[in-house]
């Protein structure tokens, strides 16, 4: 979507900071297509203003602070070294995993993957200087519509994040988990991570990206763009953990284009952070394709999470699958917008969304948004939202056998939860985040 | 263990329980009849302390075990020793049986000074009061009541009257919708349950039941008032003739 500049801004200094950190990005050595790129991503930043509320796309999500902070981004900052702090916590048992700090790739405190011939798990600026060049050229920004000046920003900015490439037919035996951490040791830290996940044809693969805050600086800013590219037959398992912290800001948005038949199961999951945005656009551009999109966002105190959903239905035969929970408290904002865009033609498409938000305080807010847009005759389409407290009848069911309220309350937000956490195929990453929620919401139950 | 004096409730502003006075002792079995929409679940509701009725507390008087009921809130009831059997038990989705009970049975005890459960014992005692009233091992895993059939709802909740073990059970229309091996089921519960210092109070509709569960008294509410009592001969009686004499005895005799 273009935009045109409604109001002359002041003099933005946000911005300065930012067009200051490329011109230094720019004094690096990179490849004349990443230059011819990142120009790019730097042309179409200049063009975009900042969302604000009256971008129908921004209505409900107000990211004011995020435009009233000068950032430093680590193109300008020294690496730092995570000695200080314990990644375990985080890390999943048994799967591959690979950490990030600050934006960029720490083999040392990475596991060294033994993965099938021709796969490759690990860093973007590794895949970029070595022999995988090719292939990131050929995928990198393939996926990305005209989205915001914050996806702009990002390719503008395109050094390092997550990048898995599995070759046709390849299954992973093991899945990888990206631990992307923000060390916080100053305020006002930027990442521009870049994600590059492929996917040949028939190829299998799990994967976890994890965003943690650790450190004591406030306020740090990751700014994510993730593509995703499924070849015929394909099937990707992702399952993204967001935990911002408590002043923690995040803009996530992941594209994710389709091939035929193939098979995307995605589980969102935010935890925590002050302004949370997480946009999810999946293509269905061949026949047989199926989409699993699942989310939860546990949202208290006056955190904003926003989760933002586009599927496009382009052929025939696609069935997409939307169930997103919310668990609303304190003064919280949430916004969901679950928009399904079926064009001519695409003739059969199946699509369901479910949008359940449990309503823990009389100031908590929720915008569900569930947008059908249907230039097709032979489809089935079908949404639902529901907004409330746990229902005082099975609350006094809980009190009539010994519970009081507030347990019973935990244990009513617990199982809401989890009911999401549980559907998640792997064991280790299943368990753990079964454990965060468990501890969040059930009081003094012996397990 | 249960006197209930002169017991006035209403909700949304219609009285429906009119002076409710009854006795319960330890180790007896009361049943209660009466035609639909008298006023027996309200009465099982109002004991059990749902908080959508408004007790008349200038006249009402309700002791059990020797504690003024109508002042405690639905958990200290229950942790007293209070048990409802619901006539429409709710659905949890999200809550495994087994996690709800154990949690709801550790409250109690807890409040009575015992040491919590851990879920290994929690298991071996679930376990066996699941054979006790033959449900199948994979219900303990299941969402409370969710997708249940009715009967399987009912039976759900003698498997936590058997695991909680109260005081006092009332028992609300426990017996409708179960097909004859399940009532047979729901009954032995019943029986084996019955001790010396533990009371129930049935509410039913059929005799059916209180051939296998034989009570002490049977009693009629009518328009919320215990209009008639006896001992089991009465339900014979009620089964032969239905409530039409009572009705027309009652509403000659009082007026309106
Ligand atoms: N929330 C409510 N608002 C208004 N009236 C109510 C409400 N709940 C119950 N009642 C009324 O109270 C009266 C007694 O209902 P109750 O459920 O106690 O009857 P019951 O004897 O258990 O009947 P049944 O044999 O059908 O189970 C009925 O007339 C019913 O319509
Ligand atoms: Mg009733």
């Amino acid at each position: 979507m273009a935009t045109t500049i409604t109001e002359v801004p002041v003099f933005d200094l946000t911005r300065e900071h930012f067009l200051r950190d490329m011109r230094r990005l720019a004094e690096k050595a990179a490849p004349a297509w990443l230059v011819k790129a990142r120009a790019e991503g730097a042309a179409n930043f200049a063009d975009t203003v900042w969302p604000h509320s009256k971008m129908e796309e921004w209505r409900d999500t107000n990211i004011g602070a995020l435009v009233d902070t000068e950032y430093y981004s680590m193109t300008t900052l020294p690496r730092h070294t995570l000695a200080a702090f314990d990644t375990s916590p985080h890390r999943i048992e048994g799967w591959i995993n690979l950490v990030f700090v600050d934006g960029f790739f720490d083999a040392a405190i990475s596991d060294t993957s033994d993965l099938p011939k021709g796969a490759v798990a690990g860093s973007l600026a590794a895949a970029i200087a070595g022999p995988a060049q090719d292939l990131v050229k050929r995928h990198l920004g393939s996926c990305l519509g005209a989205r915001s000046a914050y996806t702009a920003l990002n390719t503008a900015f395109i050094q390092d994040g997550p990048f898995l490439y599995v070759p046709q037919g390849v299954e992973l035996d093991r899945p990888v988990h990206f631990l992307c951490i923000a060390t916080e040791r100053q305020e006002n830290v930027v990442s521009h991570y870049r994600a590059l996940l492929v996917l040949e044809a028939m190829a299998k693969a799990t994967v976890a990206v994890t965003s943690v805050a650790m450190g004591a600086g406030e306020n740090h800013f990751d700014n994510v763009v993730e593509e995703i590219v499924l070849g015929d037959g394909a099937a990707l398992t992702h399952c993204a953990v967001i935990d911002a912290g408590t002043t923690g800001r995040r803009l996530c948005t992941t594209e994710t284009r389709q091939g035929r038949d193939s098979r995307f199961d995605s589980y969102s999951i935010t935890l925590g952070g002050a302004i949370v945005r997480n946009q999810m656009c999946v293509m269905l551009g061949e026949p047989g394709a199926e989409t699993h999109l699942n989310g939860l966002y546990l949202n208290a105190a006056a955190a904003l999470i926003d989760n933002n959903l586009h599927v496009t239905h382009a052929a025939t035969n696609c069935t997409s699958r939307i169930a997103y929970k919310g668990v609303l408290d304190g003064a919280s904002r949430s916004v969901f917008t679950g928009r399904v865009l079926v064009v001519r033609g695409a003739q059969k498409t199946d699509s369901m969304q479910l949008n359940n938000n449990l309503l823990l305080s009389d100031t908590a807010r929720v915008e569900s948004r569930p947008q059908l847009e249907i230039y097709a005759d032979d489809v089935k389409c079908t949404h639902g939202s529901t907004v409330g407290p746990p229902p005082p009848e099975i609350v006094f069911y809980f009190r009539s056998r010994g519970v009081d309220e507030k347990t019973a309350r935990g244990m009513l937000t617990y199982g809401f939860a989890e009911d999401l956490a549980g559907r998640i195929p792997d064991p280790a990453l299943r368990r753990q985040l079964d454990g965060i929620i468990y501890r969040r919401f059930s009081p003094g139950i012996n397990g | 263990m249960l006197e209930i004096c002169d017991l006035h409730a209403s909700i949304a502003g219609k009285e429906i329980l009119k002076g409710i006075n009854l006795s319960v002792k330890e180790g007896e079995v009361h049943a209660i009849m009466g035609p639909n929409g008298s006023g027996k679940s309200t009465l099982a509701q109002v004991l059990a302390g749902h908080e959508a009725y408004e007790v008349d507390l200038e006249k009402s008087r309700v002791t059990f075990l020797g504690q003024d009921l109508l002042d405690l809130p639905a958990e200290e009831r229950a942790r007293l020793g209070l048990f409802l059997a619901f006539q429409y038990p709710v659905e949890i989705p999200g809550i495994s049986n087994s996690y709800f009970l154990q949690a709801s049975l550790n409250e109690i005890r807890k409040s009575r000074g015992l040491e919590e459960l851990d879920a290994m014992d929690f298991d071996g005692l679930l376990q066996e009061k699941m054979k006790m009233v033959e449900i199948d091992p994979g219900f303990a895993s299941r969402a409370v009541n969710a997708g249940f059939s009715g009967g399987e709802k009912k039976r759900n909740e003698i498997l936590q009257l058997a695991v909680l073990e109260p005081r006092l059970a009332i028992l609300d229309e426990t017996d409708s919708g179960l097909d004859i091996d399940a009532l047979r089921v729901v009954s032995e519960g019943v029986n084996r349950l019955r001790s010396p210092n533990r009371a129930f109070v049935l509410v039913t509709h059929y005799q059916r039941l209180l051939d296998y569960i034989v009570p002490d008294f049977v009693h009629v509410l009518y328009k919320g008032r215990i209009v008639k009592s006896g001992g089991r001969e009465l339900a014979l009686e009620l089964e032969e003739k239905g409530y039409d004499w009572i009705k027309t005895e009652e509403d000659a005799g009082v007026p309106a």
